[in-house]
């Protein structure tokens, strides 16, 4: 079965977790014998990656300017720009995305076609156009998970629209995002499939904890302190006022805790201008972005992982949290909440809930050890194998 | 009844120890928070010689100059003792040509606390530990005592004048601001409320302004300044009152504003246009305080300094990153100085220099210009960030 995947990025050129599932999803597909010819639209080198073929749909580097995944303007360009909501420089390369794609199937006819996100949307009904092959829409994030609290981008809103009722066949990476194409985007539920993201202990590699990297980390946990933190994108969609919130009142209850946000984004100076309101600045490190050691690392060293997501379509770094031994306390609006029963839950908006979780399982270890053993046994059964299977069989349905 | 017309001329020199980009990797390990950066902008040594070259070598060649050529030109200093350490590590033909200026007898040097920190305002005690090392490194290098108190930025109160009287003080610098004065010139001797024997003098800031700030505006309606223009101002200033006090940092000359603005050659005009006139002279702030008696008396009961358009603390503590930093590094007194330690206790006092909580200043508009112009950081976030760090790893060599 020849399948044309229609993605925005690919490791190690990705800016967050749509690369990876991309990445995953197709490798696990190719273990199913499924030949996929997948169209990006940078040029750049991928190692590691045999196991389909990759298309270059402009000569632009990977790091082009206002390419990456999880930019849909700033409300200020949108303002600003008239034409295009403050995207011009988006939508042009995704033009030219869209002109190699309809020039691509004239000789390279598909089975299915498989795009991801809105970014892909408009691609996908050209080539559906072009080659009469069914398209599957793969939704990872809609306009509202990235837009937070806020209205998002009404030309991203519109192309979901449109590509969501194009569509023959629609995945959601959960049922948190189904509802939300549902409610949203009046698509009908039986069009939609959940398939779960998942997570490949294969790219985990056993990594030997370096207790030199984060020193100062190191010498609070040996005086006591419970170490709190997240792992994420520093943006309106991961909630994390709210966090930062929660930090301060869990601090007045035990003083013992020390948080961590590891990332950069747009969010940054709000956070750290709020820590300083709430006078707990000494307590909340951000460390900037982390990769490598670094971001193993900070892992390892992390006791309670935070998912403070307003809308978090799935939350892939909850599984990798889970794997490097930590108890996770996950937003019931987090999809990856749905895969895991051995974790604590609360409302994002709800500062008090997530603070009185915080203080608890800094206060009791036994509840500490038990949360991070028991989701280490429930996290590693979600397999990418089992997410391939079901678009196979959804590949094959829509092809009826 | 004294019919002279005299400047005072104070120059304020100073240079602060900049903190690199210190990281949380950092913490707890490394410990020099004021060298071995990669980043060009945060380092100290090269700061100091690109100063050197443009300002206080080429400066000082000046005031040597005018110096000797006319026993009437006479000139204030004051130095931080953060300067004075770089100028003998770094540079010691600076700090030669800093006590030849001296020994013409022409220039009075006054006192500060050593480390150019606000303490006054967050710990009376270490404020006069500090005016007292700073006493002590001035006698060392230039074998001179101080009489008159300056204290950083030039920031004063009511409070400071009673404290320089008790402390043996004969006057005090401050910012001759309008809703203080009232309808009251800045160019006499006043009387600080609440002391008996101590005499104020307060910056004229508008001619002091046209230099330090504006002789290089282009877009100022009087560009060029010319030395006629500005004699002429000076005059008018003059006409009824028996002094001028020009107050500036010391690097006005040659590094505000560059060699080919035309500073230099100005100031030579100027020096000498003034004292081609009968009755004009130059006073050491200790000659301005003799040679006039107060005139009434001035107070200023909440603090004023020469920064900002609102002339108060709030350049410094006017935000919540910085009422933080300021917190955390005053709270740190007791354990710094019990521990005995001195490297301890030498980079604490670092830590408090003024300029650090400067460089997090996030006011709007031409204030912010300035603050940015000054700062070695991105963003005042960033110098937040890496301030915080800082006192992470001082608690951390507590501990230890």
């Amino acid at each position: 079965m020849k399948i044309l995947m229609l993605g925005w990025e690919l490791p190690p050129h990705n800016s967050g977790g749509l690369g990876v599932a991309c990445y995953q999803m197709s490798k696990a597909l190719a273990s199913e014998g499924v030949d996929i010819d997948f169209i990006i639209p940078y040029t750049a080198k991928h190692p590691g990656i045999d196991y389909m073929n990759i298309y270059s749909a402009t000569p632009l580097p990977p790091n082009y300017h206002d390419l990456g995944a999880y930019n849909s303007g700033s409300e200020e360009d949108r303002e600003n720009a008239k034409d295009e909501y403050g995207l011009s420089p988006m939508r042009a390369v995704q033009r030219r995305y869209g002109k190699y794609v309809r020039k691509f199937v004239k000789n390279h006819q598909p089975d299915a076609i498989h795009a991801h996100d809105w970014l892909t949307m408009e691609a996908g009904m050209i080539a559906k156009e072009m080659t009469g092959a069914p398209l599957i829409v793969h939704v990872h994030a809609t306009e509202f998970d990235r837009s937070g609290e806020q209205s998002g981008n009404p030309l991203v809103h519109e192309i979901e629209q449109q590509g969501l009722l194009m569509a023959d066949r629609i995945i959601a990476v959960s049922e948190i995002t189904k509802e939300i194409i549902v409610k949203n985007y009046h698509i009908p539920p039986e069009k939609i499939e959940v398939v779960y993201n998942a997570i490949d202990l294969a790219d985990l590699p056993p990594h030997e904890y370096d207790a030199s990297t984060y020193r100062y980390l190191e010498e609070l946990k040996k005086d006591g302190y419970t170490v709190v933190g997240a792992l994420t994108r520093l943006t309106v969609q991961k909630g994390l006022t709210y966090f930062v919130r929660a930090a301060a009142k869990a601090l007045e209850k035990y003083e013992k805790i020390v948080f961590v946000l590891s990332g950069n984004g747009e969010q940054r100076d709000e956070l750290i201008e709020l820590a300083a309101d709430l006078g707990i600045s000494d307590k909340m490190i951000f460390t900037g972005f982390v990769r490598g050691k670094q971001w193993r690392d900070i892992y390892c060293l992390i006791d309670v992982f935070v998912m403070s997501s307003v809308s978090e379509p799935f939350g892939l770094t909850a599984l990798e949290a889970a794997h490097h031994d930590t108890a996770l306390l996950i937003s019931r609006q987090s999809g990856v909440g749905e895969v895991l029963n051995n974790i604590m839950r609360f409302d994002y908006w709800d500062v008090n809930k997530l603070a009185d979780e915080i203080v608890n399982i800094a206060e009791s270890p036994a509840l500490q050890k038990s949360l991070k053993k028991n989701v280490k046994n429930e996290y590693a059964r979600i397999s990418w194998q089992d997410a391939a299977r079901k678009c196979l069989k959804l590949y094959k349905g829509a092809l009826v | 009844m004294n019919k002279n017309k005299g400047i005072v001329l104070y120059l304020h020199v100073h240079q602060p120890w900049r903190i690199r980009e210190y990281s949380i990797f950092d913490v707890a390990w490394r410990h020099n928070y004021f060298s071995g950066g990669q980043n060009p902008d945060q380092d100290n040594q090269k700061i100091f010689q690109k100063v050197a070259e443009k300002s206080y070598l080429p400066m000082n060649a000046l005031l040597e100059k005018l110096l000797k050529k006319y026993p009437d030109f006479k000139i204030s200093l004051s130095f931080s003792g953060t300067f004075l350490e770089q100028a003998e590590r770094f540079n010691p033909e600076v700090l030669e040509s800093f006590k030849r200026l001296v020994k013409t007898g022409q220039v009075e040097i006054l006192s500060s606390p050593y480390h150019h920190s606000l303490a006054f305002f967050y710990s009376r005690k270490e404020f006069e530990r500090q005016v007292e090392l700073h006493r002590w490194k001035i006698r060392e290098i230039f074998g001179a005592e101080t009489r008159v108190l300056a204290n950083t930025e030039l920031a004063y109160s009511d409070d400071l004048a009673k404290w320089a009287e008790q402390d043996g003080f004969k006057g005090v610098l401050a910012e001759g601001w309008d809703p203080i004065l009232n309808w009251r010139s800045p160019n006499y001797v006043y009387r600080p409320r609440g002391t008996k024997k101590i005499g104020l003098l307060l910056k004229n800031y508008r001619l002091s302004d046209d230099l330090a700030f504006r002789f290089s505006d282009r877009k100022w309606n009087e560009w060029p300044l010319t030395a006629d223009k500005f004699n002429t101002w000076v005059e008018d200033s003059v006409r009824y009152a028996p002094l001028l006090n020009l107050f500036m940092d010391y690097e006005t000359f040659g590094e505000h504003q560059w060699a080919e603005s035309g500073i230099f050659g100005f100031f030579e005009k100027f020096v000498d246009k003034w004292l081609s006139v009968d009755g004009n002279t130059f006073y050491t702030v200790s000659e301005a305080l003799d040679a006039n008696a107060p005139a009434g008396e001035i107070s200023m009961s909440s603090p004023v300094t020469w920064a900002d358009a609102e002339r108060d603390l709030t350049a410094w503590n006017g935000n919540s990153l910085q009422k933080e930093a300021l917190r955390y590094v005053y709270e740190l007194e007791g354990e710094v100085l019990n521990s005995k330690d001195e490297g301890l206790i030498s980079d604490w006092r670092k830590l408090q220099t003024s300029d650090h909580f400067y460089y997090m200043g996030t006011k709007n508009f031409t204030d912010g210009d300035v603050h940015a112009y000054f700062s070695p950081y991105d963003s005042p976030y960033d110098a937040f960030l890496y301030y915080m760090n800082t006192i992470r790893d001082m608690k951390s060599r507590l501990r230890k």
